[in-house]
């Protein structure tokens, strides 16, 4: 058992039941003070009902939640060290933006005095560069500032942890952005821990120094976000983490390698610890190379051609394993120039790139 | 199709118009306009029954739709935390209450009264100490209780409708923010829910001052405004009465437009 003083927010066994349904089961999960840790997965995965859980908004139905190290069963919402930022914002439509931004010190016992209160609501407005707004009112605002006040009513109460319930999903993309970028500065400055409810890979990924990805209602892998990257523990984190291809094959019975759908054997890659029988294979975009070679592993034909920029999106028709997706740098492809549809290519990759799991 | 719009405009409005043209009529006849003068007004308010009835109109319809406003607020917020199904059984008893004739209300009501009443007086006169003990009968209280219990059922629904639209997030985000149960409603529900609240309390103020049907059965020997207006108008129809069901119908429309402005601002805030 993790010693409680290290850990901001701990589930031990923790399940979450509503009537006959499961919501979430066997939820063991360690946050580190100070880190920021993305619950993701598609939704209903059961991510908002643990962050519900660590507000006290839901209390669990089996297993214990503690927060820096208390066991917070039974306490309700308003008992608990820790801070909201919803994902309607939820802010007090008939108050102002710094009489949202107060009310919860002016919640706080004992008291503080009302000049104190004042100064911590500007100091947090400015935080969230909205310092010239604290007399407006909520309908006067835009979205993203909406989502700001939002943080800063969350924040400005200095709690243990702070809870984002899919704060950007509401945002346009270059909003969205910044807001992210933000958000990571702010909490760097206010050492706080940040627990980000998303559906949104790229922003878990982007953000958080610890992932921890859900599927129906269980935690299916728990890392930095490089490590889920790079070594996703099964068929779904790799398919829900980043683009993937999927390819059936077979291990072969004690012979150390793996024969893909159409018959090509490869080297299994050092990692892989499936026993022989069906399996299935994952392989990222960008570890595929095309080349102008009939030798290479594989051989199809190039269907379509997404110029992106830095990079390019191909759709390949490979000989008897059907559509690969391929990300290639610009330059991969001989002196930068691009792969035609309709032409004939070879698709070479690294056999330990591939992540193979039992079908 | 116009004229056949016009004409049930007409039809519809046309004797309203009618009342308080003549409530203005110098003469004494109700349906020979025989020149304009205010006299039949002076004539209504120096009258002291009609005054002693607008009184207790008065007196009934406020306590009657202060009760309503409480009791239906509290009801409007309990049923928030009732099941679905516990929810919808008391939806449709509370619209039942709205739906079902004044006259079976003011019937049950009075058949109910003069039950309880008839059980509790011979049990008072039993345990009273004193030789006079008090006789419960019909009169203010009952009227009370007969407005209060309708008008509740109105002031619930109305205020059921704008509970349902302030949406779980701003609650929950106050108990977030260290507000007890207690201090959330005060600071956050209440302020939000208030308009709706003196919505349904115009609403019931207007029932009550207007309803004859009900009042008429539980009434005993009080009278009312309405039940005054009722019986004179048996003895002919004069400007005065007219005079009366103007200042009737002026005070009402007053008071309904008051409570469609108070729900219709709270309806386009909360959209935003």
């Amino acid at each position: 058992m993790t010693s409680a003083s290290t850990n901001d927010i701990e589930f031990r066994s923790v399940a979450k039941r509503y009537g006959s349904v499961t919501a979430v089961s066997d939820i063991n999960l360690a946050v580190p003070k100070g880190a920021f840790v993305a619950l993701l997965g598609p939704s209903g995965c059961g991510k908002t009902t643990c962050l519900r859980m660590i507000g006290g908004f839901e209390q669990p139905s089996e297993g214990m939640v503690y927060i820096g190290g208390q066991p917070m069963n039974g306490v309700p919402a308003y008992r608990r060290p820790v801070n909201m930022v919803f994902q309607q914002y939820a802010l007090f439509p008939h108050l102002d933006v710094e009489q949202n931004v107060a009310y919860g010190l002016k919640q706080m016992r004992p008291r503080i005095a009302a000049a104190e209160i004042a100064r911590r609501a500007q100091e947090a407005l400015d935080m969230v560069r909205l310092g010239g707004f604290s007399k407006r009112r909520i309908h006067e605002m835009s979205g993203g500032q909406q989502q700001r006040v939002a943080l800063a009513r969350a924040i400005v109460n200095k709690p243990k942890v702070l809870l984002l319930d899919e704060p950007l999903a509401a945002l346009d993309k270059k909003l969205r952005t910044a807001m992210q970028i933000e958000l990571q500065s702010l909490q760097r400055e206010l050492g706080i821990t940040f627990v980000l409810v998303t559906h949104d890979q790229e922003e878990a990924l982007s953000m958080s120094d610890l992932v921890s990805v859900m599927n129906t209602g269980r935690i299916v892998q728990v890392g930095p976000p490089q490590e889920i990257y790079d070594r996703p523990a099964s068929l779904f984190v790799a398919d829900f983490v980043g683009k993937t291809n999927r390819i059936a094959a077979t291990i072969e019975p004690g012979a150390n390698s793996v024969r893909l759908a159409n018959g090509v054997g490869l080297a299994k890659p050092a990692r892989a610890n499936g026993t022989a029988g069906a399996a299935m294979v994952a392989l990222r975009p960008e570890s595929i190379s095309l080349v102008r070679d009939s030798t290479a592993t594989l051989q199809g034909t190039v269907t379509h051609r997404i110029f992106l920029g830095s990079s390019v999106e191909y759709s390949v028709e490979v000989d008897g394993l059907g559509d690969f997706l391929v990300t290639a740098d610009r330059r991969s492809i001989d002196e930068s120039d691009l792969a035609e549809p309709g032409e004939r290519i070879g698709l070479r990759f690294d056999s330990n790139a591939m992540h193979v799991f039992p079908a | 199709m116009r004229a056949f719009i016009s004409s049930v405009y007409l039809f519809l409005y046309a004797p309203i118009a009618l009342v308080v043209l003549f409530s203005f009529n110098a003469g004494r006849s109700a349906s020979e306009f025989t020149g304009f003068s205010t006299d039949w007004y002076g004539k209504a308010l120096g009258n002291t029954f009609l005054v002693s009835a607008l009184q207790n109109s008065l007196i009934i319809a406020f306590t009657s739709a202060a009760l309503a406003a409480v009791f239906g607020t509290m009801a409007a917020l309990g049923m928030e935390r009732l099941g679905a199904r516990m929810r919808a059984l008391f939806d449709a008893l509370f619209a039942a209450a709205i739906v079902v004739p004044g006259v079976v209300i003011g019937i049950a009501t009075l058949v109910a009264l003069v039950a309880v009443f008839s059980f509790l007086n011979p049990a008072l006169a039993a345990l009273w100490p004193g030789d006079r003990p008090p006789q419960l009968g019909l009169g203010y209280g009952s009227i009370i209780a007969a407005h209060g219990l309708f008008s509740m059922a109105l002031v619930t629904m109305i205020v059921k409708a704008r509970i349902a639209s302030l949406g779980r997030d701003i609650v929950e985000a106050s108990s977030d923010l260290y507000a007890t149960p207690l201090t959330t409603f005060r600071l956050i529900v209440l302020p939000q829910i208030l308009p709706s609240i003196l919505a349904g309390f115009l609403l019931a103020f207007t029932f009550s001052f207007d309803d004859f049907i009900i009042a008429f059965f539980v009434a005993g020997s009080k009278t009312t405004l309405p039940i005054y207006v009722f019986a004179s108008i048996r003895r002919g129809v004069t400007p005065e009465i007219n005079a009366i069901a103007t200042l009737v119908l002026f005070a009402s429309l007053l008071l309904i437009l008051t409570a469609r402005i108070l729900m219709r601002e709270k309806r386009s805030k909360s959209g935003e």
